[in-house]
């Protein structure tokens, strides 16, 4: 289709400068799937130790969303609706892990809620549960480094929203937790579920965070990641296998999810 | 500038030292991570002979290092833990053959103060404790099964570290019961960590490899540093950190 004159195309700078954007994306998924032995990768996903890593990333990946929605979208809602002391602090915090290198936040992790840790070390002798080296540890790792995907995008969407709805709801009568629950939710429900997904999709690839505070070991907390980190060193194929695993989940989720749900955004 | 450099070359005539003044530019060595310290200083002391050399140090697991330069990272030296990171360079084409500097050997690694009363390789095999070793394709992770393979101990591990240096770290901060390390990270550690003797009749020595690259971009500043670290004061410097010669 040729564009009309006068209306103008897309100016020429803005496609090669997109189609850039999208190279730089497109061109290291095209060398790994140029690596990938195809003849033989039925044999390699079926593997222990891909099976053991991809449920384990599921598992903990699903958890920390699932944590993450429980904790992040009353934090969002505090941070954009309550005006208390310290908010711009608070808004700072949260923003923490995005900034922190991912193995600097697991070694702060190890120092707060390892088996010598500030809170780690009564935590043990109070319950004997020690986070390190287990599941547990992998979840908190995810749920730390991919929260504030969820609180960003929430806040931003709670901020934005015209509050007369809320207002309206409220003088018809419906009780503050009512109008949370029919009026603000399913207004901010397209945000909400866009950063579930992002959330998602980062505790999916978390890495730094999980081998500096979980440790690595096959089936209990080796995940996607940390496999093919390991397996890049030893075998070449199962870590490409790994990788391919990985492009398939979170693609299939995230262009299903988008078509779905993100349209609006 | 004229004058200070007339006398390193005096100086150079003088002590007869493998310093070629002639040698310059960036040179990039990639080296072990129990390499570390000792190659800090080497670092320090050749640049002090070659002051037109500015040496970068990348430190990692040998088997990453490996693996970035047969994928053609710009390399000029590379100096292994183990001499099958090193072959596997040399059958890729990216060098001729390793020249041996040093050995070493392993240590068990526990926190200060010991806190879980671990005696010898037997505690590995422990359920109850917390035991992390080197990953298998990293060298300490190899020559560690092997330590306690020949000791017969089947280990209960807890987590499999990239490298030495993240297991050290984990010790370190006494949130692993023991593993296995080299002698020289023991003794770099300054107390942080203590060290456990293995029994010579299970110990590994580990061989330390070393070569200037076959595609280093800086093959002369390359060839000079693989001399140095093999004479008598590289030699001396590495022995400071407990490394043995070859």
């Amino acid at each position: 289709m040729k564009p009309a004159r006068g209306t103008g195309g897309p100016p020429v700078l803005l496609i090669i400068l997109g189609i850039s954007g999208l190279a730089l994306f497109a061109l290291p998924l095209a060398g790994l799937l140029a690596r990938t032995p195809w003849a033989k990768l039925g044999s390699l996903l079926t593997g222990d130790v891909v099976t053991d890593a991809l449920g384990l990333s599921l598992l903990t990946s699903l958890a920390a969303t699932a944590i993450a929605a429980i904790i992040g979208v009353p934090l969002a809602w505090l941070l954009a609706r309550v005006d208390f002391p310290g908010r711009t602090i608070a808004r700072g915090l949260v923003t923490l892990p995005l900034v922190l290198p991912p193995v600097v936040g697991g070694a702060a992790l190890l120092f707060a809620f390892g088996r010598r840790g500030l809170f780690g070390q009564p935590l043990n002798e109070a319950t004997g549960l020690l986070l390190p080296f287990s599941v547990w540890g992998v979840i908190l790792a995810n749920t730390f480094v991919a929260t504030p995907f969820l609180v960003i995008t929430v806040e931003g969407a709670l901020r934005n929203l015209d509050q007369r709805f809320e207002g309206a709801a409220a003088t018809l009568g419906a009780r503050r937790w009512t109008v949370m629950r029919r009026v603000t939710l399913p207004m901010i429900g397209p945000s909400l579920v866009a950063g579930l997904v992002l959330t998602w999709a980062r505790a999916l690839g978390e890495f730094g965070a999980t081998i500096t505070f979980a440790g690595n070991l096959q089936g209990r907390t080796q995940t996607l990641p940390l496999a093919v980190f390991v397996a890049l060193e030893s075998d070449r194929d199962t870590a490409i296998a790994l990788s391919l695993v990985m492009v398939a989940v979170s693609l299939t989720v995230l262009v299903a999810l988008r078509e779905r749900w993100w349209k609006g955004l | 500038m004229a004058a200070s450099r007339m006398v390193i070359v005096a100086l150079c005539a003088l002590t007869l030292a493998a310093c070629t003044p002639s040698v310059n530019g960036e040179l990039l060595v990639s080296a072990a991570s129990s390499l570390t310290d000792a190659f800090a200083d080497v670092e320090a002391a050749f640049e002090a002979a070659n002051p037109e050399v500015d040496v970068v140090m990348n430190f990692g697991s040998s088997s990453s290092l490996r693996e970035q330069i047969i994928e053609g990272a710009p390399v000029d030296v590379f100096a292994s833990a183990n001499t099958s990171n090193m072959d596997q360079v040399v059958e890729a084409g990216e060098a001729d053959g390793g020249e041996l500097i040093v050995t070493n050997l392993l240590q068990i690694a526990v926190p200060v103060g010991n806190p879980a009363g671990i005696v010898g390789l037997e505690d590995f095999a422990n359920e109850e404790l917390l035991i992390g070793l080197c990953a298998e394709a990293v060298p300490c992770g190899d020559f560690g099964r092997q330590a306690l393979e020949n000791a017969g101990v089947t280990p209960a591990i807890d987590t499999n570290e990239p490298d030495v240096r993240a297991l050290l770290t984990k010790i370190e901060a006494g949130e692993l019961d023991a593993g296995i390390t080299y002698v020289t990270d023991v003794l770099s550690s300054d107390g942080a960590v203590e060290g456990i003797e293995i029994p010579g009749e299970f110990n590994v020595v580990a061989e330390y490899p070393i070569a200037a690259l076959v595609n280093a971009p800086n093959p002369d500043a390359a060839g000079a540093f693989v001399e140095f670290v093999l004479s008598d004061e590289g030699q001396s410097i590495l022995a400071s950190y407990g490394f043995s010669s070859p």
